[in-house]
């Protein structure tokens, strides 16, 4: 199988406007007779379905929750990235490209990526028109802060509801669409299937879940922005709606998965309490500007620290170990998210970790005498209460426990240049493909390239496709396509709600959970990889022999949609392996055991493993098949990364 | 810990709803009010002894659970969200009840918003109203550099103080009138603070207060339930400047407006 990622000729600065000049476009009288399905109202799917609503396109937009106001880029805290350089510190495009690539270690598509950094800039200028309330300071400008991975303040933030305000903006420009009557909503829908019609993806199945029924809805062509995979793992920062169902139909159907084992652990979570508990909540990396993370250097003080016989603030300062300011000196706290989370698991493994041993400290205490509980209060104050809600502590006066984290996925649907997937006809947006953060992402760059992809690519790029399909008619759902797909829909609701076993859907899916974890996690290894595939394959069965659906399959039935999913879910933990297990080298978010550098720092093996690993669906019972795309560095150079 | 919970079933729209009695015990203090839920439904489904009254899982909203999507919104003990203040339903912890308590949970009631089943209502009546005109229109790709217009910055912090809100309905099924006046006076005055908002500020306010009374909202009595319920803690003082940008804007005529 060949693919093309369709990359410009040229040097990297003019591929974009090169492609812009290139690109067929699709006349204004042309667009209405064009439908355009859209899944997913993110960041990535509310800004493209207001811009091609705009533009004249027929848009029709799902979400699963009942607003597309709810999506979960909602919760994103710390802030979006942009190469404004207002601090007046040396930043460019060119760096934020740089940044990005090396923060994904190498295993990024450069011209994706300059052109990331590229339209970063407008996304700053939409947004602050569209009325998002940024930080400012008193001259009225627009402020910024820092975040991991860069030496540069380039950060723009809305108090530590950055995601919150971008959707807002987002969400009422598709508002303004949806009252045009360009863009039609469906809400409390789940996408069950994506439909083809002579290899082009020209519908999908989704079950209204309300009434339960199953619908069809066709189109000229369909939009996956439907978010990460974050929740195989069970317990991550993710919604618990969150889920890879479309994108796994659409793997299914012939679409490549991409780096399926590229998945970040974020350094900054509230650690795990309770074998209750059903999420996982992050503390933003913009507290890393202020709080300094250490744990204790000696193991009584751990002990007496667990056992509550003495406060982290009883630890004199020569007793603690800031360990990340030990070991990489020049980006101290700041360091990307791996480098942390992989920093923290090794004190804790070797430990020194606090409260039930997992855990670390993130201590205010320095920040607050420096700039005053005020500014920090108002920097921080959303997350500092969202905190002492969950933990009932008060971090103003005792510093933060954290712990790593499953939080996102680097990995998705492989997509060309153009976000386009290799089934033709259907686009992917958003953290649902693969596309911009290599085998790590940078904090505060989901949000810029979900923007970047639905406002400023998707619209070139998908006219680029449609000027090809203005001369066929509206479809209808009669093809005989659709009535399959529909069938196959209803018969696995049937199976699933005919298994009638023992065993909650919750249930296996914490099993999975603690399976990806242990095998696929912070650390892997031949050995566990290998231990794991054949559990998730036992998993499998036991899902299909002994879940139990309660209910029916004509009401509004959470269990149900929940069912659909995990089933989903344990087949990618499967694939998710497969690829950790080919990839040996450690990279970014993927660590081998097997290898690192004498201290304990990943080591990339660019001779062999300058890939982007795709994964072909063979078969339900025959492994996935490896498909290339090998990656060219011609505008940087591959080099170790290196934070000290 | 011990609870016992009265909660709201109803099959769905049509059908004649009830309290259902449930016990529950081994609880975790630490753990949140839906993963309570969680867990009765957890037994629910495995038909555990300790449940007394089987039968299907209770229905409710929810996504992110961290206080942010809005999804969630239970009724509890009469109080949208329950007890503790500044909260979403997902925010609240069992440690704010005492052991042995009965709680009563029930779901957002406000004719505007149509019961689905259980303690799920239908809130799309919250969307309706900002697309009358909840916006800035601008173009994709028409804006202007970001820098190019300052804006002062208690401006800008009022606005993200208005437009913090989370659309959970919470204020809605706190006031006595059903009314949805702090949710749209947040949104009105969010924009109409900002020299962005400004050219449409009087069209916005008045399509978006008359799509709020056809959607069957009621009337703001200033019983200010709204404010103290809301779990972002918003002001009813953004009331006050879309009632006064409201009444600007019935005094001004049509061309002025549009
Ligand atoms: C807690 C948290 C904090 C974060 N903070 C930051 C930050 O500060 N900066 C940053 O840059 N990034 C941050 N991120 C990452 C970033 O928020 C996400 O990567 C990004 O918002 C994803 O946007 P999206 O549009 O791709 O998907 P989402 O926002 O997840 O949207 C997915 C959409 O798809 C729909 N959908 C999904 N499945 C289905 C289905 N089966 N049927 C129908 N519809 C479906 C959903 O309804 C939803 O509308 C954070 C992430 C989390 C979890
Ligand atoms: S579930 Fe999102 S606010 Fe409660």
């Amino acid at each position: 199988m060949d693919i093309n990622a369709k990359i410009p000729q040229g040097p990297i600065e003019s591929k974009w406007t090169k492609y812009k000049a290139d690109a067929k476009l699709v006349s204004p009288a042309n667009r209405r007779k064009i439908d355009i399905i859209i899944v997913g109202t993110g960041l990535a799917g509310a800004s493209a379905a207001a811009s091609l609503g705009e533009m004249g396109y027929n848009v029709k937009v799902f979400c699963y929750q009942d607003s597309p106001r709810r999506a979960h880029s909602i919760a994103a805290q710390g802030g979006i990235n942009a190469a404004k350089n207002y601090p007046n510190d040396g930043d460019n495009i060119f760096r934020l490209f740089f940044d990005t690539i090396k923060g994904g270690d190498y295993r990024s598509r450069e011209a994706n990526v300059y052109r990331l950094a590229e339209v970063s800039n407008h996304i700053i200028d939409q947004a602050v028109a569209q009325g998002v309330p940024f930080a400012r300071e008193y001259g009225g400008f627009l402020d910024n802060r820092s975040f991991g991975g860069a030496q540069v303040s380039r950060t723009f933030y809305a108090r530590g509801q950055t995601g919150q305000q971008l959707l807002l903006g987002a969400y009422s420009a598709l508002s303004r669409q949806i009252a045009a009557g360009t863009v039609e909503l469906l809400t409390r829908r789940d996408i069950v299937d994506i439909v083809l019609i002579d290899g082009k993806a020209r519908g999908v199945i989704a079950r209204n879940l309300i009434t339960g029924e199953i619908e069809r809805h066709a189109a000229h062509t369909v939009v996956l922005g439907t978010g990460g995979y974050g929740n195989v793992f069970y317990l991550s920062t993710n919604a618990k709606g969150s889920n890879v169902t479309p994108v796994w139909k659409a793997y299914k159907k012939g679409a490549l998965f991409a780096n399926p084992a590229f998945t970040q652990i974020h350094p900054t979570c509230i650690p795990v309490h309770g074998d209750y508990q059903s999420k996982l909540t992050l503390m933003s990396e913009s507290l890393r500007n202020d709080g300094r993370i250490w744990v204790p250097k000696k193991e009584e003080d751990v002990q007496k620290l667990r056992n509550k016989e003495i406060r982290p603030r009883d630890i004199p300062e020569e007793d603690r170990d800031y360990y990340l300011e030990r070991r990489y000196p020049a980006f101290g706290n700041l360091v990307p998210r791996d480098v942390a989370s992989r920093a923290a698991k090794e004190r804790c493994d070797a430990g020194f970790g606090v409260y039930t041993g997992l855990a670390v400290y993130l201590d205010f205490k320095d920040a607050i005498e420096r700039l005053g509980r005020d500014n920090i209060e108002k920097k921080y104050g959303n997350l500092f209460q969202m905190y002492e809600k969950i933990v009932d502590e008060n971090p103003y006066e005792t510093p933060m426990m954290i712990y790593p984290a499953v939080h996102y996925t680097m990995g998705g649907l492989w997509v060309d240049y153009e976000l386009m997937s290799n089934i033709p006809g259907l686009f992917v947006i958003g953290e649902a493909n693969f596309s911009d953060h290599g085998a790590n992402r940078l904090g505060a760059s989901a949000l810029m390239q979900g923007l970047a992809d639905g406002y400023f690519v998707l619209p070139y790029t998908i006219a680029n496709y449609l000027a090809d399909e203005i001369k066929i008619p509206h479809f209808t759902t009669d093809a005989p396509e659709f009535a399959e797909a529909e069938k196959e829909v209803k018969d696995s609701i049937s199976k699933l709600m005919n298994v009638n076993g023992k065993r909650s859907v919750d249930d296996i899916h914490k099993e999975l959970g603690h399976i990806m974890w242990e095998h696929c996690g912070m650390g892997r290894t031949e050995e566990g990889l290998k231990e794991g595939i054949q559990k998730v394959k036992e998993l499998k069965k036991e899902f299909w022999s002994n879940v139990k659906v309660p209910g029916t399959a004509e009401t509004f039935n959470e269990e149900l949609i929940k069912a659909g999913h995990l089933a989903d879910f344990i087949e990618l933990g499967e694939v998710m392996m497969q690829d950790a297990l080919n990839r040996e080298e450690s990279c970014g978010g993927h660590y081998r055991m097997e290898h690192q550098t004498p201290e304990g720092e990943a080591l990339r093996h660019d001779d062999k493993f300058t890939y982007v690993a795709n994964w072909k669906f063979t078969g339900e019972d025959s492994p996935a098949e490896l498909i290339k795309e090998e990656l060219k560095f011609e505008a940087v150079e591959l080099k170790t990364r290196n934070y000290k | 810990m011990k609870f016992t919970l009265k909660i709201w079933r109803q099959n769905d729209a049509k059908s004649k709803g009830k309290f259902v009695t449930y016990k529950i015990d081994n609880i975790s203090s630490d753990s949140s009010f839906l993963e309570m839920l969680d867990q009765l439904n957890q037994r629910l489904i495995n038909n555990d002894d300790s449940i007394s009254v089987p039968g299907c899982p209770v229905h409710y909203d929810h996504d992110c659970r961290e206080g942010i999507c809005g999804m969630c919104g239970l009724y509890i003990n009469g109080r949208p969200h329950g007890p503790d203040k500044g909260v979403t339903t997902c925010q609240l912890h069992m440690r704010k009840f005492k052991d042995g308590a009965t709680i009563v949970i029930e779901p957002w009631r406000a004719k505007a918003f149509p019961l689905i089943r259980d303690l799920v209502v239908d809130r799309t009546a919250l969307d309706t109203i900002i697309q009358a005109g909840g916006y800035i229109s601008v173009k994709t790709g028409s804006a202007m550099e970001a820098n190019s217009t300052p804006v002062p910055k208690h401006l800008a912090e009022k606005a993200m103080d208005a437009a913090a809100c989370i659309g959970c309905g919470a204020c809605v099924a706190a006031c006595p009138n059903g009314s949805a006046m702090l949710f749209v006076g947040a949104k009105v005055a969010h924009m109409a603070y900002l020299p962005q908002g400004k050219p449409e500020a009087m069209r916005r306010v008045q399509s978006m207060v008359k799509v709020m009374d056809d959607c069957g909202f009621g009337n703001c009595s200033n019983a200010y339930a709204c404010e103290y319920e809301c779990p972002k803690e918003i002001s009813v003082t953004h009331i006050a400047k879309m009632n006064r940008d409201f009444l600007q804007a019935n005094l001004m005529s049509e061309k002025e407006i549009a």
